[in-house]
């Protein structure tokens, strides 16, 4: 008769561990599901668009200087927020700090100059199809970015509190995920939106 | 096998080898010479099919039916001799060996890849046989559905030689005829089994079908996508006729009505006017209703409502007072009528022919 | 294989880390009762609102989900009485398309998929050796959102404002136009709502497989059920997000006054249809694979054998899928796309007979090879495999487009789907309570009434949905309220109708089995079945913690190693790992499983709760237009989701200034 096996055992991490935590897998399930959405949402925009006879945008080309500086600033937003996930793995809890407040800072500029944008619009969201479809999904990108904003504030605060060090940073990378994927997103929205109806 | 149809309705060479291909093929003739009107289930596509639009699709049925039975019998078969067959007596507590009965897999993954292969070339052929018709149509009819009817139109460069008639779609037998599809409110299907599959008449987009009937007759059609209250009630009929009939049935329905119809005395007349005229038109009248059947020819038609009833008097009538209760939700009021106003009406519709 | 995996991570010196302290954990023994203790929920309501133990969750999904079917049953029962005789009148058409519609979402919402993740989420952890779910707080309010999800939808019903769409709701018909009153918003914004539960269900099962299997159990060792769910939720996680969008527009169009679907002003009802399907075929997959599973992982226990053609039928799962994902035009073959579209997804919807194919052979293999032993629980699988069969074939048949054309939106597809849907969902989930009653409840159902309850089920069952077929071929459309006598459908309805009742007579003798099992059945050893797998290794029903001791895996077959005989190491079941430390399980490597970490797993908690309940009332609000109800609901549960995400020193997410616990 066989012998029943025995495992090795060596000193296991305890707890939430960086890209081996719970959580980590957790974050990469939700992106990929929201990767989808945000698909689903740019296919309804090329299908309408390719089905459409009217001039698409109906309103003449968009203007680029303002989305164009507020893609950069978004983008900034996420080097912040990496700065602030090396802060921690270093234990420098200042940069973290720093890091974070300057990405909620450019965070909400970018909100603030969105709703300019929208401002801007000589059409609204029930104006015609175009307006349904830019809208809706600007307003799908501005939530997540509005719900990021809220998951930085989160992990600023926590991080203030001292809850990480340069080896509990579970929350960082998580939160920092998402905000890099609200990011990342934006420049599919951003190249649909404003730059394919330059082609 | 003979072909008893005429040179233009008869399959296209490769449909034709495919035909004999088809063990079943010789009850072609069988269902051919089957008036359409006799038929117990007058929607049965499985069994009878009078154009070839539908044929190669009723000869594909067979064989996929068949394969079905004749698989499921073979499952069937191969399960009961698994349950039931005798084995060597063993231990209660024995456990047979995992690595054993690939062969299973192989051999019944094997043989259904083969038959799927076959049967999707196959269906191929079948689907190039009936997607477009063998020759351009020569007759074009554009079919519109409405909660819960159709509108059916031949469209003619004089606007006054339009036909628009409804739930009735005349056809020259022997030819193909392209329908065109378009839907005024949400989906519909457009369907007549015996003579072609299903099309969906969606709005914003015209869709295409074509049909063709072999013999002279009736053949039943029927919504098939779900649109709502009186979805179940929105029948229709196709009606071939030999060319010349066709013909002079088009020529008729390109009138307006009889110079005797429209007289402003005419207590029915004024009636219609009051209580008809802001859904159904008339030609050659002031009703000019665009929402509802058009009525120039009523009496030509053979059903009303949509193929749910015979066209006599009596069941016009029923129908104008009733409507709500034969077809409940039918965009049709029931209307009420006093006695001398419904003869007055009666009268009146009776001279729609 | 292994060189795909992720290297378990060194660990610093200073990392709060552990040797995990190893032994046994016998009945009684002070460890075993520090685990209880550890993992019992509290007793009365609090436990009941608070409870995140994936069997309380597994065993609420199952029981409310079979509310909804027998609630579905009921409205198909009068929708068959309707529909027994021509020109009837028992229902007005209005009343017809509510109850229709409301029966197709009721048993492809709210009953099949959720039975299966109440299976799921029963059974993974016991099958894959660990004491919990990945994310067991995500569990419980999984479950309460398609709870709320459900009543949501239900909602308008008493008022008779019911959703009548269809359960596919195609625009315009569901638009603004031509359906005005709340019915379709109770049912898109009740769509999303399902959809959230339906995401982080899945989510946390595709972690709880890559993550939370026992030491040993390489991914070549899961269960078949393993492999379908899983299968199941990356699809869900692909797919789910198109539904919820399209809904979530549909709502848009309807409240809001866009334009998506709105034809007059350049929206295309197509988009609907397009969105709907890319969901709803994949949709027919993950409702029926987990079920598939079951059957793979039961039939054996039943035939004394292994299953034939295990990792076949793990590939030929995820091929199904695969595949499946694809072919989502087979449901548009009738709007008039270019043939040339229509051939190449015939033809892939035709591939999916392979794979299919597989499994049904390794089945019967399985069971000729095998000793069957005629329990209840073997007649329903075997019964199933007759079932799928003829389901399948049904399907091929659908899949040839100038068939389809003909069969498309009759009663032909109305069979198919039934077929699918009960003969691959239904009898193999009524077979799996048969199972795994014993482990649920500690108790056996009884066996002459079990096989009572499925030969009726499965005679009325044939009786009333095979005609249906035929009903289909005779032309008979989906859908109508009514028919004239002069269609010719006069009896094939009658028999139909007759076979349905004789199948709920079927349901209703299972259901009487469980209410008196549940008092009066014997009571259940820890293996009443000598099954291979895992569940059974442990007492039934399992206490709170499942494992006292968390297994080390060998094989596929750990309780039959000795009798298979195969050579090689043994399961070791008796002796390993502890962890007593609070609640805890190990976390393995994704591939080859060899332990990573010690997950702190989280207490009981009411957050999951608040936070359903919180996005269940945001739901609410919009459905009424109360724009303040729903911005305060959605701070509230805002508030929830930050309570729950704090880091907390028990679950070790935060810096602990002592360092390494344990040493």
């Amino acid at each position: 008769m066989a012998e029943p096996v025995h495992l090795t055992y060596e000193r296991l991490p305890v707890g939430s561990a960086g890209k081996i935590s719970g959580g980590w897998w957790g974050v990469v399930t939700l992106i990929v599901t929201e990767a989808c959405l945000f698909g689903y949402l740019l296919f309804c925009f090329f299908y309408l668009n390719s089905q459409s006879e009217q001039e698409w945008p109906p309103d003449g080309l968009p203007g680029l200087l303002i989305p164009g500086i507020n893609t950069v600033i978004l983008l900034s937003s996420s080097v912040c927020v990496w700065v602030a996930e090396r802060g921690i793995h270093q234990d420098r809890a200042a940069w973290t700090i720093l890091g974070l407040v300057a990405a909620l800072v450019l965070g909400t500029c970018f909100v603030a100059i969105q709703l300019i944008e929208w401002s801007n619009k000589p059409y609204g969201m029930t104006t015609d199809l175009y307006g349904s479809l830019y809208f809706t999904i600007t307003g799908f990108h501005m939530a997540h970015v509005v719900i990021g904003l809220a998951v930085l504030l989160l992990l600023l605060v926590w991080a203030g509190l001292g809850y990480f060090d340069s080896k509990r940073y579970a929350a960082m990378t998580i939160g920092g995920a998402y905000w890099h994927f609200v990011d990342v997103v934006w420049l599919f929205v951003f190249s649909s939106l404003y730059l394919f109806p330059y082609i | 096998m003979a072909d008893i149809r005429p040179a233009a309705c008869r399959p296209s060479s490769a449909m034709r080898r495919l035909t004999r291909l088809t063990l079943l093929g010789g009850l072609t003739f069988a269902s051919a010479i089957c008036p359409a009107e006799t038929l117990h289930a007058p929607l049965n596509y499985f069994m009878h099919s009078f154009g070839p639009a539908a044929r190669p699709t009723m000869y594909l049925g067979w064989v996929l039916a068949g394969i079905s039975v004749a698989v499921g019998f073979i499952i069937a078969f191969l399960l009961i001799m698994a349950v039931r067959r005798q084995r060597p007596t063993a231990g209660e507590r024995e456990i047979g060996r995992e690595d054993e009965g690939m062969q299973w897999i192989y051999m019944g993954t094997g043989i259904s890849t083969c038959v799927l292969t076959a049967l999707v070339v196959y269906s191929m052929m079948v689907l190039n046989a009936v997607a477009k018709p063998p020759e351009a149509p020569a007759v074009t009819v554009t079919v519109t559905a409405y909660d819960w009817w159709w509108k059916v139109e031949y469209d003619h460069p004089d606007p006054a030689q339009h036909i628009v008639t409804a739930n009735e779609i005349r056809i020259p037998v022997g030819q193909p005829v392209l329908v065109k599809l378009k839907s005024a409110d949400v989906i519909h299907g457009f369907w007549v089994p015996t003579l072609a599959g299903k099309t969906q008449a969606i709005p914003g987009l015209v869709n295409q079908q074509w049909i063709q009937a072999d013999i002279p007759g009736r053949y039943t059609g029927q919504c098939t996508q779900y649109c709502g209250a009186a979805h179940a009630r929105m029948g229709f009929e196709v009606i071939a006729e030999a060319a010349a009939d066709f013909e002079k049935w088009r020529e008729a329905q390109r009138q307006p009505a009889s110079s005797g119809v429209a007289v402003s005395e005419d207590s029915g007349y004024k009636l219609f006017m009051d209580r008809c005229a802001g859904c159904h038109a008339i030609k050659g009248t002031d009703a000019a209703g665009p929402h509802a059947p058009d009525l120039t020819h009523l009496n030509s038609r053979k059903r009303l409502a949509a193929g749910l009833l015979t066209n006599t008097p009596d069941n016009l009538m029923d129908w104008v007072t009733r409507a709500q209760q034969l077809k409940p939700g039918s965009r049709m009021p029931s209307i009420y009528l006093s006695e001398a106003e419904g003869e007055a009406l009666s009268a009146f519709l009776s001279k729609l022919d | 294989m292994a060189s795909a995996d992720i290297t378990p991570p060194r660990i610093d010196d200073d990392f709060p880390a552990r040797l995990p302290e190893t032994g046994r954990a016998p009945q009684g023994s002070d460890i075993e009762r520090k685990l209880a203790a550890t993992w019992e929920s509290q007793p009365g309501w609090r436990g009941w609102l608070s409870t995140v133990d994936h069997k309380a969750v597994g065993l609420r999904y199952i029981v409310t989900s079979f509310v909804f079917l027998v609630i579905g049953g009921i409205e198909a029962l009068i929708i068959r009485i309707q529909l027994a005789q021509p020109d009837q009148s028992v229902l007005t058409p209005e009343q017809y398309n509510q109850l229709f519609t409301m029966h197709g979402v009721t048993m492809i919402f709210l009953y099949s998929l959720p039975i299966l993740s109440g299976f799921s989420n029963y059974l993974w952890p016991l099958l894959l050796g660990s004491r919990d779910m990945a994310f067991p707080r995500l569990n419980a309010f999984s479950y309460w959102i398609f709870l709320f999800a459900g009543i949501f939808m239900y909602a308008s019903f008493p008022i008779g404002q019911a959703p009548n769409g269809g359960w596919f709701n195609y625009v315009p018909f569901s638009g603004p136009m031509y359906n005005t009153g709340p019915n379709i918003d109770v049912f898109a914004l009740g769509m999303v709502l399902l959809g959230i539960s339906t995401s982080v269900g899945s989510a946390n099962f595709v972690v709880t497989l890559f993550r939370m299997r026992a030491p040993g159990m390489t991914i070549n060792r899961v269960p078949i059920l393993v492999w379908g769910t899983l299968t199941a939720s990356v699809a869900n996680l692909l797919v789910v997000p198109s539904v919820s969008l399209a809904f979530f527009l549909l709502w848009l169009d309807r409240q809001i006054g866009t334009y998506f679907f709105d034809v007059a002003n350049g929206g295309k009802p197509l988009l609907w249809q397009h969105l709907f399907w890319i969901f709803g075929h994949p949709w027919v997959y993950a409702v029926v694979l987990p079920a598939m599973g079951i059957v793979s992982d039961a039939l054996p226990t039943f035939c004394r054998r292994p299953l034939v053609g295990y990792t076949a039928m793990a590939l030929a799962t995820m091929a199904t899928m695969l595949i499946g994902m694809e072919v989502w035009i087979h449901h548009m073959f009738a709007t008039g796309l270019p043939t040339v579209a229509l051939s190449i997804f015939g033809a892939a919807s035709m591939a999916i007979t392979i794979p299919s194919s597989v499994a049904v052979f390794s089945w019967i293999a399985t069971i000729w090879l095998g000793r069957p032993v005629f329990k209840t629980p073997f007649l329903f699988f075997a019964g199933f495999v007759m079932l799928f069969v003829i389901g399948g074939l049904s399907g091929v048949m659908t899949a040839a487009v100038p068939l389809d054309w003909q069969l498309n939106e009759t009663y032909f597809i109305v069979a198919h789907l039934h077929y699918v849907l009960i003969g691959i969902n239904v009898f193999p989930v009524v077979g799996g309570i048969y199972y795994w009653f014993p482990k649920f409840t500690g108790r056996m159902m009884d066996e002459k009434m079990g096989k009572w309850s499925f030969w009726v089920m499965f005679i009325g069952f044939n009786v009333g949905f095979f005609p249906m077929h035929w009903a289909g071929l005779l032309g008979m459309p989906r859908r109508i309220y009514t028919y004239s006598s002069r269609m010719g459908w006069d009896s094939v309805n009658m028999i139909t109708t007759i076979g349905s009742f004789a199948f709920a007579v079927g349901v209703l003798i299972f259901l009487v089995n469980v209410a008196v099992s549940l008092k009066r059945g014997a009571r259940a050893s820890e293996n009443p079945w000598d099954a291979a797998t895992l569940e059974w290794a442990t007492s039934s029903p399992p206490p709170p913690y499942n494992f006292a001791v968390i297994p080390t895996v060998a094989s596929r077959h750990p309780l039959w190693e000795d009798r298979l005989n195969e050579g090689g190491a043994r399961s070791n079941l008796t002796e390993g790992m502890l962890l007593a430390d609070g609640r805890e399980t190990v976390s393995t490597s994704p591939i080859d499983a060899r332990p990573m970490a010690i997950f702190k797993m989280p207490e009981d908690s009411y957050t999951p709760f608040f936070l359903g309940l919180f996005i269940s009332l945001v739901f609410v609000g919009l459905l009424l237009h109360w724009w303040l109800f729903t911005a305060a609901s959605a701070t509230a549960g805002a508030i929830a989701l930050a309570t729950w995400l704090w880091p907390r020193e028990e679950l070790a997410q935060r810096a602990t200034t002592q360092g390494a616990t344990h040493g």
